[in-house]
């Protein structure tokens, strides 16, 4: 109990203030007492997990004998009776650190000019001190893509932790991954110009896949090519190489199934679709090309206004239920990029239409996690694995009781103070010091 | 008797009225005859006449009638059966005007009038008269003789008021002194602006709502002789006040909103609607405007990509299957209405829709009416045009057949007693059998379309025999091509034709010799007409549902008296949330809550045992179910309300039901610093406008602080550009509020004499509106951001000695709750939305809990119908972040907004005598795992999650339904629509409409 009290204190006062990265884990952890969810399905009830050197050493059911023989192995014991254990949330198709207030153009870094940018990395400037990214941490979300918009290819994404000085410290994975904006085969009337406000057909659309086509043809033939001076075709060849994967953004089956075909007429078998949002009649194609789909949250407008308003909350079962491996794109809701430390409740609403809560905590840990190619280190609670976890005292896929107590990203104890929390301090100290 | 000598005098002023023009090109002539049409079937007010006789002469209808002497200087029309009408009456369209001119756009807004000496808005042209504009246009008007329409009354159709109108005979052959009816004969209104102005203002339907009533206002005052300035546009409106009025509405909630407004006003508009008024009908025909409705069907669409199909929404698919019916549905509500043919884009689909629509339920007479006398009317022309009768202008059409049979063709259009020929069309109706006995055998010959270009089949002992026709001048002619004892040959016969029952003349047989014939045609089977009276029956037409859209409803639920047993309550009240406790609803209130409670008799009983049952959700700020948002041509429009563009079909009404919520305030957007006044409604999805209002709500308004007003995330010129100048707009308007109401309390004081020698002050909408908030009789709802601002518009309100009744959004509200506390303002927030602009850097989640913690009284809001359908799961964001209970988090959401919109007497808590307005939830309200699963607005169920399971089901098979009828007009190079169904928006402050 003692030592319970001592690790509050740390986590307040001695970690230094907020914002400061933590360092390296030199003392070892034990938690538990806890529900372990162990991010794969599985549950452990009155779990017992160990962390030394930033790497989970135990993961068990817990006992009183396993309790008494391991407390004394552990530097730092924490009692999480009645809470609970998640592995990190993983964020997919993130703008985190890229930009930091939308309407301010000076701050926005997410979208460059041009077309076809695979050249383009997002990582540099990714800033590893934004508000944005610190306010995260409090609602379990630890890991995220940092992807670039913009264009037909938009460039290269990476892989982050959200506790680091700067970007190199952060990075967990480079440019792991290139994004594709796959054309839209219908657009809206432009009404300003007098158009009729309904869908059309994109007049454009066989020029745009064509255009893509001479792109990836041309840069197909240059990469071959020894001390190339072409940075764009050098910079698809991991592609042609099958070192990193497509994401490929498509709402529409007609985009989805052009897409893929597409990519696989190039030999390229990394896709995740991104979105996905009028995907339902095509999943089985999906499904058939063993592709992962990074489903919009479920926060938006359904296809038509006589589609069932409850659909964008049931797509995720019907895909898990075709055997697709699913996680979670948090764009498209309002003020999206901060919304994203709502993830967790993005799954839990998931799980709301069908999907066991277990299963829905794995569309932003595991699965995300495998998508990323991470999941070595990163997305369960097992032994071996990155010590990048939490612990809730409830519920943490339920907005009421998510209440994140302490948090881990490999091993280092997080501040979960954020420029929020020190405002709310502030202002909650004036008026109840007034009174 | 005196009409007849009003005539006579018109008519002699008529004939010598060009007597004095000088001829150089021959000498004078002048023509003395009679046209007389005789032996026709004459189609007027009191009836057809068979066999009638109709005398014109110099333009004017002189006789008409069975039995009448035909004077000797005629000439006569033996019309033999035709018919003759009274040509139609276009009362829409810009016959003849010049289009107005676009001007460009600068780069910045322009916000004062182009004009001096007018208006003060540029899109009031009163003084206009189109025909100063006008050319007559020999094309344009031959396209509209050829579908029926003798005379047009055209004007520009552009701008809020569009000036006055002419109306002219559609004559080529005669000068305009001959084809004006009418130089100036209505005035034109819409809710559009100009095009040849970029006056800002109006920038949205409601602020050109309110720009009508503010003109209406302005030109009584003006004609009391109030004013001290000469206003040309107002003196036209009062010279022309006596004349018609019509409306531009052009769209079926326009014409609604265009009937309010005659009606507040008495100006009896003549409304232009869409042709999809079956939708609205049940609250248009409470008005008594005349309509004019357009027969613009729309095509089918390209149904051949499943893709496609499945973005097609049911109203879309709808309005091609009932839009036909719009007509018929409009003459058995009893509303008036004139056809136009102004919203075709091929004028020949004119007369085939009208016999579209008089298949789909319009009776005949009615059909006739609306293209004669109603239109007649509606232009005060009825004296002069739209019926067949003595002293009428002779206006006529000579028709094939009666006008609406299918077959019938226009032949002639007399205008003014000129003559048009549509259809040169002497022809002779010879289709029938026929049978000719050459070389001894017997050929059945069949002519068709004679009328036009006939066509003859030709048979032999039932085989089909190879044949030739043709018809020059009146000869017919037809080839046989048969084999004659084995060799192949030919025989012709070639006829004048003179009589409808008989072929006579000669012919050659197939041995090249000579004959004569005299073939009577055989005796016809009446087939064709059992053939027509089978097919209406045929056409499937979709239900109208209210809205017409998906999941609209057929009837208005009715209030219910029902027993929820074992709920737990989320009672709001000092009994706070209680378990195992039953809730008694009747009459749209409830009337009891306890536990164990007996079921009164009749009574349904719902058990709601582990369920959760919760007054519903209150969003204190919404933009849904609105045409417009934002009037953003003034940095003031307190004029505009919200009230008068509710659109009932929104989507998100349903939606936001499924999400349990009950009353939304709507409210103006953040363009400008002085918003417009807001709507409080109850979701009542389905049911008419009036109805959805919150009956007895106090009124409020919207202000707006921030970034929006000083247009900081874009390009603005208009003052103001800072959080400085928002003050001093306040400061200014509510100073001259304060100073109007004081003239007017001045003048109110006079004696009557007293009044007489003094000048009226003028009815100001806007100073109006800011007086009821200085009053405190109006409440003011304010979109607000940071700590400098609200602190700033506390201080104006008591300056002037009234209270801020709302900060909405108030994001920075937690800086400054003590002092909010402290002036009595509530604060409607956002849960956890915060970074996307400068001034929500600072915007935090414990937001609402600080300002509850220091005793505001705390909401939270959508400002996205999106967002507001989950609301419930807003409140638990508030519970997480910050100390509170669940069951304050709980009201901010349900009984803390309906304090803040004075509505808690009615709504936000489960308490005996309050509104029946109850959603009763799958679990813990506040648990994202929970699903509303009944929605009650007084009693009444407008949302059921097993019955939307079956709307569902519904909806899928109507789609199917009408993509299949839809097939029949998807043929090999039809002329077809693609798929187009319009963008979901999710509407919040910033929307403008388009």
């Amino acid at each position: 109990m003692k030592k319970i009290i001592l690790l509050n204190i740390l986590f307040f006062n001695i970690i230094y203030s907020q914002q400061t990265p933590a360092p390296d884990q030199d003392k070892s952890v034990l938690i538990f007492g806890a529900v372990a969810h162990i991010g794969n399905g599985e549950t452990i009830k009155n779990s017992i997990i160990g962390f030394n050197d930033g790497v989970i050493d135990l993961v068990a059911q817990s006992d009183t004998n396993i309790l008494k023989e391991n407390i004394k192995e552990y530097d730092t014991i924490i009692d999480a009776t009645n809470s609970h254990v998640y592995p990190g949330i993983i964020a997919l198709n993130t703008n985190l650190g890229l930009v930091e207030i939308d309407a301010v153009r000076a701050s926005v870094d997410d979208d460059e000019t041009g077309t076809y940018l695979p050249e383009i990395r997002s990582i540099i400037a990714y800033n590893a001190e934004s508000k944005a990214v610190e306010s995260m941490r409090p609602n379990g979300v630890l890991l995220a893509q940092v992807a670039p918009n913009g264009g037909i290819i938009s460039g290269k994404s990476s892989v982050v932790q959200f506790d680091a000085w700067n970007w190199e410290d952060a990075v967990i994975e480079y440019d792991q991954g290139i994004h594709i904006n796959w054309p839209s085969p219908y657009t809206y009337g432009r009404w300003w110009l007098g158009e009729d406000r309904g869908l059309k057909a994109n007049s454009n659309y066989s020029k745009q896949i064509k255009g893509l086509k001479d792109f990836f043809d041309k840069s197909k033939a240059n990469m071959s090519v020894k001390k190339s001076m072409n940075l764009k075709s050098n910079a698809m060849k991991p592609l042609f190489d099958g070192l990193i994967t497509v994401y490929l953004y498509a709402d529409d089956e007609k985009e989805i199934v052009d897409g893929i075909t597409f990519l696989k007429g190039y030999g390229i078998n990394k896709i995740v679709i991104v979105g996905a949002t009028e995907s339902k009649n095509q999943l089985n194609f999906i499904k058939k090309n063993n592709i992962p789909v990074v489903v919009k949250q479920p926060y938006r407008f359904p296809q038509s206004t006589d589609s069932d308003p409850m659909e964008t909350f049931e797509i995720a079962k019907k895909m898990l239920d075709q055997g697709i491996l699913v996680s979670i794109d948090p764009t498209g809701t309002a003020s999206a990029r901060v919304s994203i430390r709502n993830l967790p409740f993005y799954a839990g609403s998931f799980s709301s239409f069908g999907i066991d809560k277990e299963i829905a905590l794995s569309l932003i840990t595991l699965n995300p996690a495998k998508i990323l190619g991470i999941d070595k280190d990163f997305g369960t609670l097992e032994v071996g694995k990155s010590a990048t976890l939490f612990i809730s005292s409830g519920d943490a896929l339920d907005i009421i009781s998510n209440d994140v107590t302490h948090a881990f990203i490999s091993g280092r104890g997080l501040s979960l103070e954020t420029h929020q929390t020190r405002l709310w301090r502030r202002y909650s100290n004036k008026y109840s010091d007034s009174q | 008797m005196k009409r007849f000598f009003f005539f006579s005098f018109f008519l002699s002023f008529g004939l010598y009225g060009q007597d004095y023009f000088v001829v150089n090109d021959g000498v004078k002539t002048k023509d003395y005859q009679y046209n007389v049409f005789t032996n026709a079937n004459i189609y007027t007010d009191k009836g057809i006449i068979n066999k009638g006789t109709l005398v014109e002469k110099d333009g004017k209808i002189v006789d008409l009638g069975s039995n009448i002497s035909i004077p000797i200087n005629s000439i006569v029309f033996d019309l033999d059966g035709k018919f003759i009408y009274p040509s139609f009456i276009e009362t829409h369209s810009s016959f003849g005007v010049k289009k107005p001119v676009r001007r460009g756009s600068g780069r910045s807004s322009q916000y004062e009038p182009t004009r001096s000496g007018y208006y003060w808005n540029d899109h009031i042209m009163s003084d206009y008269n189109s025909f100063g504009d006008y050319n007559y246009n020999q094309k344009e008007a031959k396209g509209l003789r050829d579908i029926g329409f003798g005379v047009v009354n055209s004007h520009r159709n552009d701008g809020v008021h569009r000036g006055t109108s002419f109306t002219i005979g559609l004559i080529d052959n005669q000068n305009e002194s001959y084809r004006i009816i009418s130089k100036k004969t209505a005035e034109h209104y819409s809710f559009s602006k100009s095009l040849t102005s970029n006056q800002s203002y109006p920038s949205s339907t409601m602020g050109a709502i309110a720009l009508i009533r503010q003109l209406h206002y302005d030109s009584n005052w003006y004609s009391q002789g109030s004013s001290e300035t000469k206003d040309l546009s107002l003196e036209a409106l009062i010279e022309n006040k006596k004349l018609p009025k019509l409306f531009d509405a052009n769209d079926k909630l326009n014409v609604y909103r265009a009937a309010k407004l005659s009606n507040e006003f008495d100006l009896n508009f003549v409304i232009k609607g869409s042709g999809k008024e079956y939708e609205n009908v049940r609250e248009l025909k409470k008005f008594n405007n005349t309509l004019i409705i357009p027969v613009n069907f729309p095509k089918a669409f390209d149904v051949s990509n499943t893709n496609l199909n499945e973005k097609l929404t049911i109203n879309q698919l709808r309005y091609w299957n009932q839009a036909p019916t719009n007509l018929g549905v409009l003459e058995k509500n009893g509303i008036n209405f004139s056809i136009t043919s102004s919203d075709l884009k091929n004028k020949k689909d004119f007369l085939k829709n009208i016999r579209k629509a008089i298949k789909n339920g319009l009776s005949e007479k009615a059909a006739l009416d609306a293209l004669t006398i109603i239109p007649a009317k509606s232009l005060n022309l009825n004296d002069k045009i739209g019926e067949l009768d003595k002293g009428f202008i002779a206006n006529f059409l000579i028709t094939s057949g009666p006008i609406f049979d299918d077959k019938t063709e226009i032949n002639e259009n007399w205008v003014k007693g000129q003559r048009h020929i549509v259809k040169s069309n002497d022809n002779v109706n010879i289709d029938g059998n026929y049978t000719f006995n050459i070389n001894d055998k017997s050929y059945q010959v069949k002519i068709s379309n004679s009328l036009l270009r006939p066509k003859a089949n030709v048979k032999r002992d039932s085989i089909n025999i190879k044949s030739k026709t043709s018809l020059v001048d009146d000869w017919l002619s037809v080839t046989f091509f048969d084999s004659i004892d084995g060799r192949s040959s030919f025989a012709q016969i070639s006829s004048k034709i003179s009589s409808t029952d008989n072929l006579s003349g000669r012919g050659i047989d197939f041995n090249n010799e000579a004959f004569l014939f005299n073939i009577p045609k055989n005796k016809a089977k009446k087939e064709s007409e059992s053939k027509r009276k089978n097919s209406p029956g045929e056409t499937f037409v979709s239900d109208v549902t209210f809205p017409n859209v998906g999941f609209g409803i057929s009837s208005i639920p009715e209030s219910r008296s029902i027993h929820f047993k074992n709920a737990t309550l989320w009672t709001n009240e000092e009994e706070g949330i209680i378990e195992n406790t039953d809730i008694i609803i009747d009459n749209g209130k409830i009337i009891e809550i306890g536990k164990n409670l007996k079921t009164p008799p009749n009574f349904s009983v719902i058990d709601a045992s582990n369920k959760h049952i919760t007054s519903g959700i209150v969003d204190e700020h919404s933009h849904m179910a609105a045409t417009s948002i934002n009037e953003g041509g003034h940095n003031s429009s307190a004029e505009v309300s919200i009230m008068d563009v509710i659109n009932p079909d929104d989507i998100s009404i349903y939606r936001n039901l499924a999400g349990g919520v009950t009353t939304v305030q709507i409210l103006h957007g953040s363009a400008n610093p002085i918003g417009g006044q807001s709507a409080i409604i109850k979701l009542k999805w389905g049911s008419e406008i009036d109805n959805m209002f919150f009956k007895g709500a106090d009124p409020f308004i919207k202000f707006a602080l921030g970034e929006n007003v000083k247009q900081s995330n874009w390009s603005g010129s208009r003052f103001p550009q800072t959080r400085m100048g928002v003050e001093q707009v306040f400061v200014d308007h509510f100073d001259r509020a304060k100073h109007y109401g004081e003239t007017w309390n001045q003048y109110n004081s006079l004696n009557n004499r007293e009044k007489r020698s003094v000048n009226k002050p003028r009815y100001d909408e806007e100073l109006e509106t800011l007086l009821e908030v200085i009053d405190g009789k109006r409440f003011i709802s304010s979109h607000s951001y940071v700590q400098s601002e609200i602190n700033m518009l506390m201080k104006v309100a008591e300056k002037f000695d009234f209270r801020i009744k709302i900060f909405t959004h108030i994001l920075e509200g937690y800086k400054v709750a003590d002092k909010m506390a402290k002036h009595g303002v509530g604060g409607s927030t956002f849960s956890d939305w915060w970074g996307y602009k400068f001034e929500v850097n600072d915007a935090i989640p414990f937001n609402a809990s600080i300002m509850h913690n220091a005793g505001v009284t705390v909401a939270l809001n959508s400002d996205n119908s999106e967002l507001s359908r989950r609301l419930n799961l807003e409140a638990a964001k508030a519970f997480k972040y910050g100390n509170i209970s669940e069951e304050e988090a709980w009201k901010f959401v349900t009984l803390n907004p309906a304090k803040l919109l004075n509505l808690d007497n009615r709504i936000g808590s489960l308490k005996v005598g309050k509104d029946a307005d109850i959603v009763m939830w799958s679990g813990h309200p506040m648990s994202l795992y929970t699903k509303a699963e009944k929605t009650y607005i007084e009693g009444a169920l407008y949302f059921d999650i097993d019955k939307h399971k079956t709307k569902l089901e519904k909806i899928k098979n109507e789609k199917s339904e009408l993509i299949k009828l839809m097939f029949a007009e998807n043929t090999p190079g039809a002329n077809l629509k693609f798929p187009n169904p319009l963008p979901q928006i999710e509407v919040d402050c910033d929307y403008i409409e388009f």
